[in-house]
């Protein structure tokens, strides 16, 4: 008779343990359908001159890090000195994707802020960003060497973030290229 | 008053017609796909019923693509690729999503077995007869009275 106590018990302890970890995970960051898989082909103009262009090609090579950004996003400047920190830290090129942003927002916002960017590409009517499976800005993405999305933040970056996933991924990622 | 109320309705429904260049049996195909898909930003709501910018931009896809002449398939597989299994209200079943299709099974299946070991063990229990003995129970209702305490000795004697 001593079971009929005890399955009770177990069973609500199992659903605390459930719930627990269910109040641990973030609803609204999904899994990326995109890791570990190579960067979506894009061909865009740069913030800087429209005779410019920024191609999927021109991330291979190095690791680099792309930030999807917009004027218009108030978590993007919560993480702004952040991305300029992580660049600086780690040596990384930040590849801007100016997302569904006006030329003359985004460049001001730079002139105010501070460009943390080697380059922006400027994707007027979000169409790549669809393609990068971009849901909201901001998102950043770490591609390495042979161009493959490696990892993917969503949302502002925050410093835990940084020092705890980011930082060392870019600087495991860097030591194998080398 | 019935013309002012068909004119407001008339103007609710105008005001929410897609501004889609579909027709007929495309334009169906609009309506269930954008139904069956899930806005990334609104989590509960299909990209049919929110006004989010993103799926304002998934609705013009599905359109331009049905458009173009592609199957639903291939335009699901088209935002799958981008946004994973997570944009379809029907997610497929595939080892990622076996606890969703299978859990409210297995669930059913040990409520039921609960339930069949619980009636079994009922069943096989031997009735147990109500057995009135007499001098237990006097014995029991005796143990149940109040014991006397140390200073009521008097009353105590006169009982025994």
């Amino acid at each position: 008779m001593r079971w009929r106590l005890i399955v009770p018990v177990v069973v609500v302890m199992m659903l605390i343990v459930l719930l627990g970890y269910g109040l641990t995970r973030r609803p609204d960051v999904l899994p990326s359908a995109l890791l570990d898989k190579p960067a979506p082909e894009f061909d865009l103009p740069t913030l800087a001159s429209d005779r410019e262009r920024i191609r999927t090609a021109d991330l291979k090579g190095e690791v680099t890090m792309v930030n999807v950004w917009a004027s218009w996003c108030v978590a993007c400047r919560a993480e702004h000195a952040l991305i300029t920190e992580i660049s600086r830290r780690t040596g990384v090129p930040v590849v801007g994707l100016n997302y569904k942003d006006t030329k003359e927002g985004a460049l001001r916002w730079l002139g105010r802020y501070g460009n943390p960017f080697a380059v922006v590409a400027f994707d007027q009517r979000g169409d790549v960003g669809i393609d990068w499976g971009v849901a909201a800005v901001p998102e950043t993405f770490v591609v390495d060497e042979e161009g493959v999305i490696r990892y993917k933040v969503v949302g502002a970056i925050t410093r835990e973030e940084m020092n705890e996933n980011l930082v060392p991924t870019l600087e495991q990622l860097k030591a194998s290229d080398s | 008053m019935r013309a002012l109320l068909f004119f407001v309705l008339l103007l609710g429904v105008v005001a929410n017609a897609p501004a889609v260049d579909l027709e007929g049996e495309q334009l169906a195909r609009y309506h269930d796909l954008n139904a069956e898909l899930r806005c990334l930003i609104c989590q509960n709501r299909s990209i049919a019923e929110s006004d989010a910018p993103l799926a304002q931009d998934l609705r013009a896809i599905v359109e331009r693509q049905i458009a173009a002449g592609r199957s639903d398939g291939e335009i699901k597989q088209y935002l799958v690729d981008r946004y994973g299994d997570w944009v379809l209200y029907d997610p497929p079943l595939n080892s990622g999503t076996l606890i969703l299709w299978a859990g409210p099974f297995v669930l059913l299946a040990v409520g039921l077995l609960v339930v069949v070991l619980m009636m079994r063990r009922r069943r096989s229990a031997p009735v147990s007869e109500p057995s009135l003995d007499r001098d237990r129970l006097a014995r029991l209702l005796d143990d149940e009275k109040p014991r006397p305490s140390s200073d009521d000795d008097d009353s105590s004697r006169e009982r025994s």
